[in-house]
Formats: structure tokens, C-alpha cells, sequence
């Protein structure tokens, strides 16, 4: 497109120098052209109506006068010679063979009637130009008492026609001149076209390459505003864009930092009281049965809401440090299968009607050990839930080229390094049910917080923060996670983590 | 039952881990400032210090630093995941335990007798002390000694030190020691371990920066040896 404008502007500049060589140039082919031709008929036109004044002849003439006349007038030619051709009545006489010419045009004869002092016409016959003038002889008399004289005509008429060859190839060669003179001029206004256009075109090439900058997210671009005129006006307009722009997205973070921290504070601030609150349930508990009906009821029920909601506190102030990017990965290097094994065990999910393990043992992983528990808890508790026994949990390892996973949810920094040789291990955990799958239009939104796939959905299967929480802890180990349903229906959890190993060293 | 000092600034905490610990038996004593606790120590000897590391003026890592300097008393720091303070920190400073807040009574109780739980004596006729290098270990009367002078240990100390030398050579993952010494749960906090083997290293070995008794197998764990 750059290129594109470039190429108008040079155009627009050529076009503007070829009319301005081309009016000039015809104009001044007009007017060398007109005077050439005037100054040939006029020396034709004066020297013709000169002789033909000049001769005394007696009428009515007879045809060997005229014949005679018309042969001294065809020599005496100027500038050049001509033919001429005699009219008396119905005689038609000529200083040549032919007695009239074709050139003569009946709008000559009738002017030559209408007009003592004779006529001409420029004709062009088979692309030759002639110069044709007619001169009817009169009779002058002497006007007594006014000094002036009165013409008749006589009705002879002379007529004479000269080839205008030498003065069309004078044009012809004025043409050329004007052609040969405006075709260096358009070469050599391509010079000053260019650079105008580059200088036009350096003001949008900033432009572009600040649009580019402020794309990349550099929000602070500014264009150096040099002058007036329209492009610095552009140039200027692009700068208060951006600084409103950067003014109204430094508001948008500014509010979402409020935002963050306002979570993470409340969270904080809940906290306190929850811990205290914590600590006496077991008490509450222990003495609900020696209260009456009611009061234990009433206790039980604030025991454990309080539970729930140290839990939900807890994932709260988990996806706050997330979201402040303050959560930390504390690695160990792990048997993978022993670590979801001994997950599941805490948890007492090991029912084998319920649970299917295929945990290949030997893979050692570097892994963040509470976070991977979370991540393997949250998605078989899951499964558990909102699925149908039996839970499958599966381990591989997958060796893959490098480049980016292909992951509905891809790692917030690209793939990790490659351990040996451009290729990426990776640790691959699935966590798969037998329940009806999750509806297509659930799956977007099976990461988001508090989403509730089903409106009714009571709130008593957890804080509503797991799966968000369990994508956030999978990201920060580098990794992906991603829902689908299964081919055989049934929702399927896969977890992919890098698969880092140190160097064995005793 | 074991007589707890709870250092806390929150009421409401202090009341409440107090009320629980009590109903459970424990003889608690209370104080609000790093200070008070600490003069409430000498005058209450308790078995166990429970700590709260955010603590106005002096704060929990200060105090522990203190209490270490002249005694190994057990200590469990309490801190909340994300607080600015870091649990590494108090784990230098020579807490032998740490609990996240807000806890139940249960966990803060399992927890504390995890803490002062004797290691488990291997059976089969081990002689009473047992000579490693320079280190002389009484498992018997649980005392360290090193070139024949006594090595004070805190209670973790001393029990990864038992532990690891019970089977020299043998390879301790950060994990199972986690769960052997600490009595956490499998997914316990590695630097837990990392922390105290430091501290451990920092009392026994003629070089803590190239250790000869606890040596580290990158990728893998700890190890007692070989000598």
C-alpha cells in the first residue's frame, strides 16, 4: 500500500509536469505555427492582389489575354511558386494544363464575389496543405466629391493555389522539437517527483513504523512533530490517540490492580477471624449434643459453613497470588506415579471400583508437589462429582519437536527448555470419567471462576475456584490443561508439565 | 500433656487456638507480643512455642532467633500462605515446624505432637552410641556430640540427623523424609527439609559448604555418608 501511494505521488507529480510541458508546448506550436502560416499567406495573399492590380486589361478579355496574364502571374510566384487559374463568366482558364483546380472550393468562389479585395482558404486535399486565394479584378473609379474611390467588381476573377509543403514540414518539425524537449523534461521532473514523494512519504513512514511500535504495546510511542501542514497534523492527531489511549489503558490496569488487590485483601482480612473461627469448631462440634435441638443444629451449621468458607478463603487468596503474579513454584524432583498415588490415598479415593489407576512407575518429574496435588485432587474430585464411576487416572510421557503445545490454554511463556537436543518431554496426566461428558457450550468456560455449568447447582461442591486454581498451577509449571469429552463419551482432563530431570550427581 | 506458649496479636486467634488447645488438654499460656512472649518463656517453661511469625514491633523470626540462642526449645511457626513473610525465613531462623492459618485445632495439634514425638528407636542391638567421623550420636540419650563437645540441636535437628544415620548411605528423598521426620503429608514443603538440613550442616560439618556426613544427591535427596 506504501508502495502503492508512492506510485500515485510520483504519477500525480508526472502527470502535473506533462500537462504543464504539454499546454506549454502547444501553445507554443500553436502560435510559431500560426505565425509561419500567416506570414506565408499574408506575403502570398499581398503579392498576389499586387499583380493582379498591377495588369491593365481591356473587357471584356479575350482568352488569349487571360491565358497570358496567368502564365506572367504563375511566374512571379511569393514565396513560392503557385498555380493560376482564371474565371471570366463560364471561362475557365489556367497558367498550367488543367484549366481549374479541384483545391478551389465553391466557398472561395462565393467569397471572391462578396470580397474586392480578394480571399483566401487553407485547404487540405490527400493530406497535402494548399494555400488558395481568389482575386476578382475590378474597376476603381474616382468618386467626385468625396476623394474616395468605388470598386466593381469586373467579374473576372484570378485564382491561385500554392503548396504549404514547406511550411507543414516546419510545423512537422516544431512537433518533434516540442515531443523531443518534454520527454528529458518528464525524465528529469522524475528526479524532483521521487524525492518530493520520499519526503512526502517520510512523515508515514514514521507513522507506520510508531503504529507498529504502538501495536507491540509500547503505549509510551510518540511521532516527532516537525512543522505545520497536514501530515504533522496527522502526526500530531496520532499522538493524542496514543496518549489517550495509554491514559485510558493505565486507568483499565490501574483499576484492575484495585480490583486484584481488593480481592487479595479481603481474603487477607477474612482470614484472621476464619482462623480463630477454625480452631473452636471442633469444639462446637463436640458439644453440640448436649444442647438442645435447635441451639445444636444451629451450631453444627456454623461449624461447618465455617469450613467451607476457610476453604473458599483459602482458594481465594490462592487465585489472588496468582493473579498478582506472586505465587511461587517450590520444585522437588518426584516420582510422578508414587505422587498422584499418595494423592489419592490422603484423600481416600482408592476404591478400585471407583478409581482405575495407569501410573507407569520410574518417571521422575520436577514438580512443585503441593501444586501438582491440588491439580490431581481438584480433577479426579471432579471427575467424581460430575462424572460417573469408574475415575481412569493415567501417566505417560510424550516426546514431542519443540514449539508451542497444542493447547486450548497454552503456557503463559512459552515451552520450556528442551532438555538435550530440540526436543520437549512432557509429562502427561489424564484424568477421564464415565459420566454423560460436558455439554459443548459448558467446555469454553469449565476453566472460568465461579462458573456455574448448571444455574441450580447447589454451592456445596466446593469453592467454584478448583478448576481455575488447577489451570493457574499447571500454567506456573510451564504446562497446559485442557477439557474434552472422550470418544466413548465422558469428560477427559489432560495435564501436560514439562518434563525437566536434573543431571544424576553423587 | 504439653504446655504450649502461644505467641499472637489477633485476639480472636490467640482465643480461639487457646480454647481448642484446652479443650485437648493442653496447658496454654498466651501472649500478644514478641516481647511479653518472650518473658512469659522463662517464667512458664513451656515444652512448645507456637508462633505467629506476623507479630507488631518484634516480629516471629526475630523472636525465634532469640529463643535459639539460648535454648532448643520446639518451635511452630504459624504463618498464612502469601504473607510478606517469607516461611524459608523462620525455617532459617531455627523453627523446627511451620502451620498454615487458618488451621483446625486437629491439624494444629497433630502438628505439636509430630514436634515432640521421640524418633522411633530401630530395634536389634545397636550399641547406645554410635560413632560416625568426629560425630558421636547417642540415640539413647538423643545427645550429638562432635570431637567429644556437645552439639545442641533442635528437636528437627536432631531427629534428621537420627534418622538419615540410622541406614548410612541410604538415599532419602526430600518426600519420605517429610514424611518420616515431619509427619506431613507427601506433598509437603521440600524447603522444609532443605532449611533444616542447612541449619544441620551449619552445626556438624568442618565445612558446611562441601558437607562430609549430609550429603546431597541432586535430583534425589539425602544421604548419610558414605564417611
Amino acid at each position: 500500500m506504501i508502495s502503492g501511494l508512492r506510485t500515485r505521488l510520483v504519477l500525480a507529480f508526472l502527470l502535473v509536469a506533462a500537462v504543464g510541458c504539454g499546454t506549454t508546448a502547444a501553445l507554443t506550436y500553436r502560435e510559431a505555427r500560426n505565425a509561419l502560416l500567416e506570414q506565408a499567406q499574408d506575403t502570398a495573399v499581398s503579392s498576389f492582389r499586387d499583380q493582379v492590380e498591377g495588369f491593365h486589361l481591356n473587357l471584356p478579355p479575350n482568352t488569349e489575354q487571360m491565358q497570358g496574364m496567368a502564365r506572367s502571374l504563375a511566374r512571379q510566384g511569393k514565396p513560392r511558386n503557385w498555380w493560376v487559374y482564371v474565371e471570366y463568366g463560364s471561362v475557365r482558364l489556367s497558367s498550367g494544363t488543367n484549366p481549374t483546380s479541384t483545391v478551389i472550393t465553391p466557398e472561395l468562389r462565393r467569397r471572391a464575389r462578396g470580397t474586392p479585395h480578394g480571399s483566401f482558404q487553407r485547404v487540405v486535399k490527400n493530406g497535402e496543405p494548399y494555400l488558395t486565394m481568389a482575386m476578382p479584378v475590378v474597376f476603381k473609379t474616382a468618386q467626385t466629391g468625396t476623394g474616395g474611390q468605388t470598386r466593381r467588381p469586373a467579374g473576372l476573377t484570378f485564382y491561385a493555389v500554392m503548396r504549404l509543403t514547406d511550411e507543414q514540414v516546419n510545423v512537422d518539425a516544431m512537433v518533434v522539437a516540442a515531443r523531443d524537449g518534454a520527454l528529458p523534461a518528464l525524465a528529469v521532473a522524475l528526479v524532483p517527483a521521487l524525492l518530493a514523494a520520499r519526503s512526502v512519504l517520510r512523515p508515514v513512514r514514521d507513522l507506520r513504523q510508531a503504529a507498529r511500535s504502538l501495536g507491540r504495546g509500547r503505549l509510551d510511542t510518540r511521532i516527532p512533530v516537525k512543522g505545520g501542514g497536514e501530515l504533522s497534523e496527522l502526526a500530531r492527531t496520532f499522538n493524542e490517540s496514543t496518549a489517550a489511549l495509554e491514559r485510558s489503558v493505565d486507568e483499565l490496569q490501574r483499576a484492575e490492580a484495585r480490583a486484584r488487590r481488593f480481592a487479595s485483601d479481603v481474603s487477607h482480612e477474612l482470614r484472621t477471624p476464619l482462623a480463630g473461627m477454625l480452631a473452636v469448631t471442633e469444639l462446637l462440634d463436640e458439644d453440640a449434643a448436649g444442647l438442645d435441638p435447635d441451639t445444636a443444629a444451629a451450631v453444627r451449621l456454623i461449624s461447618s459453613e465455617t469450613d467451607k468458607l476457610a476453604v473458599l478463603v483459602e482458594d481465594l487468596m490462592e487465585i489472588s497470588r496468582f493473579d498478582a503474579r506472586a505465587a511461587e513454584l517450590n520444585t522437588d524432583e518426584v516420582d510422578a506415579a508414587e505422587t498422584i498415588r499418595r494423592t489419592l490415598q490422603s484423600r481416600h479415593w482408592t476404591d478400585p471400583e471407583r478409581i482405575v489407576l495407569d501410573l507407569p512407575d520410574g518417571i521422575r518429574a520436577r514438580l512443585d508437589p503441593r501444586r501438582f496435588d491440588v491439580v490431581v485432587a481438584n480433577l479426579v474430585g471432579n471427575a467424581l462429582r460430575h462424572g460417573r464411576p469408574p475415575v481412569t487416572v493415567a501417566l505417560r510421557t510424550e516426546t514431542r519437536p519443540p514449539g508451542p503445545a497444542e493447547a486450548a490454554e497454552g503456557p503463559a511463556d512459552g515451552t520450556p527448555d528442551a532438555p538435550g537436543g530440540g526436543v520437549t518431554h512432557w509429562l502427561v496426566t489424564e484424568v477421564a470419567d464415565r459420566g454423560p461428558g460436558i455439554p459443548a457450550d459448558v467446555l469454553p468456560h469449565v476453566f472460568d471462576r465461579f462458573y456455574k455449568a448448571d444455574q441450580a447447582r447447589t454451592r456445596s461442591e466446593g469453592s467454584g475456584l478448583g478448576l481455575a486454581i488447577t489451570l493457574e498451577n499447571v500454567r506456573l509449571h510451564g504446562g497446559t490443561v485442557r477439557a474434552a469429552n472422550g470418544p466413548d463419551g465422558g469428560a477427559v482432563f489432560v495435564v501436560e508439565i514439562p518434563l525437566t530431570t536434573s543431571e544424576v550427581t553423587a | 500433656m504439653p504446655r504450649v506458649l502461644l505467641i499472637e496479636d489477633d485476639p480472636a486467634v490467640r482465643e480461639g487456638v487457646e480454647l481448642g488447645l484446652r479443650r485437648r488438654g493442653h496447658d496454654v499460656r498466651t501472649a500478644a507480643t514478641g516481647e511479653a512472649g518472650l518473658a512469659a518463656l522463662a517464667e512458664f517453661r513451656p515444652d512448645l512455642l507456637l508462633l505467629d511469625l506476623m507479630l507488631p514491633g518484634m516480629n516471629g523470626v526475630q523472636v525465634c532467633r532469640r529463643v535459639r540462642d539460648t535454648s532448643q526449645l520446639p518451635i511452630i511457626m504459624l504463618t498464612a500462605r502469601g504473607d510478606d513473610f517469607d516461611v524459608v525465613i523462620g525455617l532459617e531462623a531455627g523453627a523446627d515446624d511451620y502451620i498454615v492459618k487458618p488451621a483446625r485445632t486437629e491439624v494444629i495439634e497433630a502438628r505439636i505432637r509430630a514436634v515432640l514425638r521421640r524418633i522411633e528407636e530401630p530395634g536389634g542391638g545397636r550399641p547406645a552410641v554410635e560413632f560416625h567421623g568426629e560425630l558421636a550420636v547417642d540415640r539413647a540419650g538423643l545427645t550429638v556430640a562432635k570431637s567429644g563437645e556437645r552439639v545442641a540441636l533442635a528437636p528437627s535437628e536432631l531427629k534428621l540427623l537420627l534418622h538419615l544415620s540410622a541406614a548410612p548411605e541410604q538415599v532419602f528423598s526430600r518426600q519420605q523424609l517429610l514424611e518420616h521426620v515431619w509427619e506431613h503429608s507427601y506433598h509437603g514443603d521440600a524447603r522444609l527439609v532443605d532449611a533444616c538440613v542447612r541449619r544441620l550442616r551449619n552445626k556438624i560439618e568442618d565445612v558446611p559448604g562441601s558437607p562430609r556426613y549430609i550429603q546431597t544427591l541432586r535430583g534425589f535427596g539425602y544421604r548419610f555418608g558414605p564417611l
